[in-house]
């Protein structure tokens, strides 16, 4: 029983990292580049609903919306202001700009939500479903967890597949120039992308503090690495390969909690991803581009 | 002086840059007109330094973006202080303890970065970058996990238990405790060890990088398919900057450690990693001299930005994503060229 309830755990994990992986590789797919400061996103997307729902007493679903909008909002900003000015510039400048951007989220955070670690209220509440006459018990928010990141799953799908905003955005994220050609507006597809994967980095936010119910200005930082590094596992820059990134390493994390060493369990993930990268370059789900000569 | 090479001129003129600024702050610093705060950075710019050179090595001049460096300075850190704490008896003479400390402390990095590169630098770019993140995260905690001692016997290592476990003798001394670190570290760093040691780095990188494998490392950077072609060995010459680079920040490291009492393996986390690479960015890829100044000037920033009080890490923040806007937009670049239109000209600012 004990092996199942890591089992859920782990997936319940995995569903938030796998929401944050979407952000990073949509927005790599199509800008080519890390954004360092989506982490932060998912923090001040968790503050926004804190201050909604715990401080105000506000409806919760008020608090998402509220999150999203902000986060939506703050991603369309960051990226008009500071990565939309480097488009042409070299890929390691854009970076840096990401991290000063990191940097500013968090040490704005501080000056003015201060340091001290809040206590996030659960979206959902702390009920449990109980199985097998108690011996399992499954947290509601491992459920909404889960069942969020299925319907993102397929609502991204559908979009990027059914809708002409989603082909616009593919059309982008494989040829720039030839997508301008057939009258697509780039600038507007890659502001597009940046609004979608904040929206998504704070329904990451508000699940993450519901699970792990501390709140600081760096709360971001450390599931925004792992989450990058399960866009990578999963070949980054495809959709399908964020998830099972995302869902793989969360599931890696709390086995390697559980039966190995809690000190331990991130040196595990990160040994795994070198093994997969070295079997598999370029991830579990990446296509291998052949380098022409 | 007047019919050098233009790139000899560069490189002396980086000595000299370096020499000056030593003798002047060591000539304020014995008069008494340094604050005690910038006194105490004095060890940390000298590491810093060593740090932006020997990764400007990888990713300005090899090309290849590591997102790990601190990695290898953690590893020179702690093998360099076990060495120092355990040779105590040994040497008397603390600057030669620190310089045999800080080579063991190079050796074991360069070995972590020979063991590390073998595996990773198969790959490219992105997944380059985030395997050595990932490397970095590994060896961070396996030190967090770590148990080192000393007795009559020798050193004791034990792994994941508590440092009851190392079984030392009577008289016997726990070095790595641990999450705790190392505590009671002797002060062996001096402004001038850490001086001496950039100029060592400066010779080292400089002479690597104008040498025949310099040559061969910058073609595999500009282009590894044409390099393959014309019978470079790839792996051999990456391997060669990665390791070279790596040695370089396990001395750093070991000077770094040795200016503090304490020192724990979560010092050296992905944004101290970050940090090097903000250097190394800002003071132009591949361009030495630009790294020396950029990780001086950096590292001064927040105590130059004292007077925002609270405000001086978000100040710090946005005149980093400024310089990185100004500097590197298009068209605030041609109006610039205008203003200054002979730094263009003379071929100044950034190296190719």
């Amino acid at each position: 029983m004990s092996f199942l309830s890591h089992l859920i755990s782990g997936i319940s994990l995995g569903s938030i990292y796998a929401i944050i992986a979407l952000g990073y590789t949509m927005v790599y797919g199509i800008a080519k580049m890390l954004n360092f400061a989506h982490g932060d996103v998912i923090m001040v997307g968790a503050y926004a609903c804190f201050f909604i729902a715990s401080r105000y007493e506000l409806p919760v679903v008020l608090g998402v919306l509220v999150a999203m909008l902000v986060c939506t909002l703050l991603g369309v900003i960051i990226e008009r202001l500071a990565y939309k000015p480097l488009r042409s510039a070299s890929s390691l400048a854009v970076l840096i700009t990401a991290i000063g951007m990191s940097y500013f989220l968090q040490n704005a955070a501080q000056l003015m939500w201060t340091s001290n670690p809040k206590v996030f209220r659960s979206v959902v509440g702390d009920k449990s479903l109980k199985l097998f006459g108690g011996q399992l018990s499954i947290s509601a928010i491992a459920i909404v967890t889960v069942a969020t990141c299925i319907v993102i799953m397929l609502g991204l799908t559908w979009f990027t597949g059914r809708t002409k905003m989603g082909k616009a955005m593919r059309a982008c994220s494989e040829d720039k120039g030839a997508a301008q050609l057939m009258g697509i507006n780039v600038n507007a597809t890659i502001s597009m992308t940046f609004a979608i994967g904040s929206a998504l980095a704070a329904i990451a936010g508000v699940l993450l503090c519901s699970m792990y119910p501390t709140l600081m200005p760096t709360t971001g930082s450390m599931p925004g690495i792992k989450a990058f590094t399960a866009a990578v596992f999963g070949g980054i820059g495809s959709i399908p390969g964020a998830m099972l990134g995302g869902i793989l390493l969360g599931i890696i994390e709390i086995f390697g909690k559980a039966y190995v060493s809690t000190q331990l369990s991130d040196a595990i993930v990160f040994v795994v991803l070198i093994v997969i990268l070295l079997v598999k370059p370029a991830g579990l789900l990446g296509k291998q581009v052949q380098e022409k000569v | 002086m007047l019919k050098m090479q233009k790139s000899t001129r560069k490189t002396v003129s980086t000595y000299a840059l370096v020499i000056v600024a030593f003798v002047v702050v060591q000539g304020l610093a014995m008069s008494g007109n340094i604050s005690a705060t910038l006194r105490g950075q004095l060890v940390p710019i000298c590491a810093y330094v060593v740090m932006a050179i020997s990764l400007n090595l990888t990713v300005g001049v090899l090309g290849e973006l590591s997102l790990g460096h601190a990695s290898f300075m953690s590893v020179g850190a702690f093998s360099g202080v076990v060495a120092c704490i355990s040779l105590q008896n040994m040497i008397a003479f603390g600057p030669v303890r620190l310089v045999v400390g800080m080579v063991i402390g190079a050796l074991c990095a360069g070995i972590a970065g020979f063991l590390i590169g073998v595996p990773v630098l198969r790959l490219n770019g992105d997944y380059l970058a985030i395997v050595t993140l990932a490397f970095g995260e590994i060896i961070k905690n396996l030190i967090t996990c770590l148990c080192v001692g000393v007795d009559s016997r020798g050193l004791r290592f034990s792994f994941l238990t508590s440092a009851d476990a190392l079984k030392l003798e009577e008289g016997g001394r726990v070095i790595i405790n641990g999450p705790m670190g190392i505590a009671g570290i002797p002060k062996l760093s001096t402004f001038t060890t850490g001086f001496v040691l950039v100029l060592v780095t400066l010779f080292i990188v400089m002479n690597l990088v104008k040498s025949r494998s310099g040559r061969a490392i910058m073609a595999i950077r500009d282009n590894r398919i044409a390099a393959e072609s014309v019978g470079i060995p790839i792996t051999k010459y990456k391997l060669m900057a990665f390791v070279t680079s790596a040695a370089l920040a396990g001395a750093a490291g070991t000077l770094y450690a040795m200016n503090f009492s304490t020192i724990v393996a979560t010092k050296f986390n992905f944004n101290t990693s970050i940090l090097i690479l903000v250097y190394v960015v800002l003071g132009g890829l591949g361009n030495i001299r630009g790294s020396v100044i950029a990780a001086t000037v950096i590292t001064i920033l927040p105590e130059m930005l004292r007077g925002f009080n609270d405000y001086r890490m978000l100040v710090y923040a946005i005149v980093l994503i400024i310089v990185m806007l100004t500097t590197n937009n298009a068209r605030f670049k041609t109006i610039l060229s205008r203003l200054i239109p002979s730094k263009k000209a003379t071929g100044e600012g950034r190296q190719p």
